[in-house]
């Protein structure tokens, strides 16, 4: 282990932390994750693309580009921003509940506020993208998160993040302007950052799908957070 | 606003090397430069091809798939050196050696996908590493990592394949989750901005120069 481990960093305070929730593996595999879970999730959610779950190393394009879920949303890279802005919504107001739940503490709560700050930057950056391409921001929805222990929030933030940076994943090659797509890679790899992160609090990979990154399509994630959106 | 690349900077590379210092993108999302797709580095990552790194290693998105592949060989041979070098324990050798793997996989598809377009891949880069300890190889790790997201990030926008920008967008999200999992064991910051920066071929060149030995 490296010197770095001696220190009370903040990092290993969040591992204890997180550690006495009681977390257990397979739940979370069971929720999102592993390629299987994904697969499974796809599956369950009516996909229609009998591939999209086994992508290949250089063509992982499948089933999401096919998916035209992005189009309720508008035409288009406004579309596709609008859709990546309701997540983004979502993201930001589950965090903002998680740290008023009072569930976390200390270098926990820090760092859940520090994943909420980033998402609202998120908004805020897709919100002005859609208006400078001409389109109107998706209004902001409803949402609702079971809060009930500490153990359940952080299993579905891995869910949201990992669910989160597929997604962004999934539209990569759907976007047409370059400059759409540098915003999207550039906040996608954040995503991927934050997934990391709470999977390794989980005691799990911080790498679930292997050295390549799974996309889903937009239908399949919709259908997935649909739960937690009340209006 | 500084160093927006212009066409006649495209015109001459070495002008590309200017380094694009201070730019938030999140800044410029908010006030409105969308427009000017410049400054995401793609004026500037443009003359890949003539660089020293992607020298002989085609046009297009072979070059580009080239330069991601002697990006990809120098993590490869750093993992590999470490797991032999260093006697790492537990849960950290458990994450070097599911990076290792992740990017010897990386190198294998990159160099597949270079022959299935009908290019030639780069060869390995020498390479040499400067750290003496366990401590010293995951400060560099996290760098090599980061960087590796940065130069993913610069450079795919300029991919014409979607096959190929799907198989980019694949990877530079594992490397940003090696990024912050490594962060994690070095106690800093996993995800230090809310938006990764990118950064154009020269940086990348300038940054790993120290690790090329050949």
């Amino acid at each position: 282990m490296p010197a770095a481990k001696n220190k009370p960093t903040e990092a290993g305070r969040e591992e204890r932390g997180f550690g006495r929730s009681g977390v257990s593996r397979r739940q979370l595999m069971s929720m999102a994750g592993g390629s299987v879970a994904l697969g499974a999730l796809l599956a369950a959610c009516g996909s229609d693309d009998s591939d999209s779950g086994e992508t290949g190393s250089t063509g992982p394009t499948g089933s999401a580009m096919a998916d035209d879920s992005t189009a309720q949303f508008g035409k288009g890279d406004v579309g596709i921003m609008n859709y990546a802005l309701t997540l983004e919504y979502l993201e930001t107001a589950f965090y903002d509940d998680v740290a008023k739940s009072g569930l976390f503490k200390g270098g926990d709560l820090e760092t859940i506020r520090k994943f909420g700050g980033q998402e609202a930057e998120h908004v805020a950056a897709l919100t002005a993208a859609v208006k400078q391409a001409g389109g109107k921001p998706a209004p902001k929805p409803k949402t609702e998160f079971p809060l009930n222990n500490a153990g359940q929030v952080l299993r579905l933030a891995a869910t949201v993040e990992n669910l989160g940076a597929a997604a962004y994943l999934g539209q990569a090659a759907r976007i047409r302007s370059p400059e759409v797509l540098a915003a999207a890679l550039s906040i996608h790899s954040v995503e991927g950052r934050h997934a990391a992160v709470l999977n390794t609090l989980l005691g799990k990979t911080p790498v679930p799908d292997g050295p390549f990154a799974e996309p889903a399509a937009a239908g399949m994630v919709l259908n997935a957070v649909q739960p937690f959106i009340v209006s | 606003m500084t160093e927006i690349k212009t066409e006649n900077e495209m015109a001459h590379p070495e002008l590309a090397a200017v380094e694009v210092e201070g730019t938030e993108r999140s800044d410029f999302l908010l006030k409105g430069a969308l427009a000017a797709g410049a400054i995401f580095g793609l004026g500037a990552v443009s003359p890949f091809v003539r660089g020293a790194m992607g020298a002989g290693g085609g046009k297009g998105d072979v070059g580009i798939l080239n330069y991601a592949l002697t990006l990809e060989y120098l993590e490869s041979a750093f993992y590999a050196e470490a797991l032999k070098k260093l006697s790492l324990k537990g849960g950290l050798k458990d994450l070097i050696t599911t990076i290792s793997t992740d990017e010897d996989a990386h190198v294998k598809a990159l160099s597949q996908t270079i022959r299935d377009l009908k290019g030639k891949p780069v060869k390995a880069p020498k390479v040499e590493f400067p750290y003496s300890d366990v401590a010293g190889f995951t400060k560099l790790a996290e760098t090599i990592e980061n960087v590796g997201v940065s130069a993913y990030n610069g450079a795919a926008p300029m991919i014409k394949s979607k096959e190929v920008l799907s198989a980019a967008g694949s990877i530079v999200q594992v490397e940003a989750r090696h990024a912050a999992a490594i962060a994690l064991q070095n106690g800093s910051r996993p995800a230090p901005d809310a938006f990764d920066k990118t950064m154009t071929q020269a940086q990348v060149l300038k940054a790993v120069q120290p690790f090329l030995t050949a």
